[in-house]
């Protein structure tokens, strides 16, 4: 087992557990806290995976912005722990079953099919994922949809202004 | 790395996602848990664009396969974050409108 298989493994446990830890938490806050610990982890995967991009913009969109806009909203409407109804027992087992169930349908799938057997996955190595190749591609070919998202942002940001100001 | 362990983890992410939009009353924690689906499906993109690049690479050394599932799962990072003011948004007038952000409130569209 070598640094990257240790590295590997313990950053898959650290996103399972935080993640498992996002829902059994009953305060809404820690729950927050918990999913961005989940975001870190992953940026690790990426990092891992020699996408240097991704990692750092994972980091400053999804634990940096959209987790704090989380946070804001949570605590603007000073949510308190119990005042959260739950659902019945039935209607959590039920949905753990199902979560579960959908789980191992796709496992077994995956476990059966030939074309992922042997394929491997190219860790630290490789220069796709650094800025100069993404940002020659994002520039090149993909910049009519760069252009588009640009007024999908402004759109959302006009729907949200009219939303909130009601 | 086998791929096999990439796409493990990933399913445990998503369905991790899936039991919690289940079982979760709270509107927020039930969005927290659809960001969480999403950054698994992220994940696996990029692990497959990997994949796809250590394959071409044996071919040829200059290749650029795989850039494009890079590029992918930063439009949809994009997405995710307009979706996010949106949604927050929605989730602000319901609780000014009704107090709560209990999601079974709103099963009064139904009727």
């Amino acid at each position: 087992m070598n640094t990257l298989e240790i590295l590997f493994f313990a950053l898959s446990a650290f996103a399972i557990i935080s993640a498992i830890m996002v829902l059994i938490s009953k305060n809404p806050i820690h729950s927050v806290l918990w999913l961005i610990l989940v975001f870190f982890s992953i940026s690790g995967h990426y990092i891992l995976l020699n996408a240097q991009f991704l990692a750092i913009v994972n980091i400053i969109v999804y634990a940096g912005a959209i987790m704090v806009l989380f946070l804001f909203v949570i605590m603007l409407m000073n949510v308190k722990k119990d005042k959260e109804p739950q659902k019945q027992l039935w209607v959590k087992l039920i949905g753990v079953i199902a979560g579960g169930s959908f789980l191992t349908l796709l496992i077994a799938l995956v476990k059966q099919n030939t074309s992922f057997q042997g394929r491997d996955v190219l860790l630290k190595e490789g220069n796709i994922g650094l800025i100069h190749p993404l940002g020659v591609a994002l520039f090149t070919d993909y910049v009519v949809p760069f252009e588009i998202s640009s007024v999908l942002f402004l759109s959302a940001m006009v729907g949200a202004v009219i939303i909130g100001k009601k | 790395m086998p791929i096999e362990y990439y796409i493990f983890l990933c399913l445990t992410l998503f369905s991790i996602g899936v039991i919690g939009v289940l079982t979760r009353r709270n509107a927020i924690i039930v969005f927290m848990c659809i960001e969480l689906m999403l950054n698994a499906v992220n994940l696996l993109l990029v692990a497959f664009s990997k994949m796809n690049y250590g394959a071409a690479k044996l071919i040829s050394a200059t290749t650029t396969a795989g850039i494009d599932a890079q590029i992918f799962v930063f439009f949809i990072m994009v997405v995710a974050a307009a979706e996010v003011s949106i949604g927050l948004a929605i989730i602000v007038m319901m609780y000014r409108n009704t107090h709560s952000i209990d999601i079974n409130f709103l099963n009064r569209l139904k009727n």
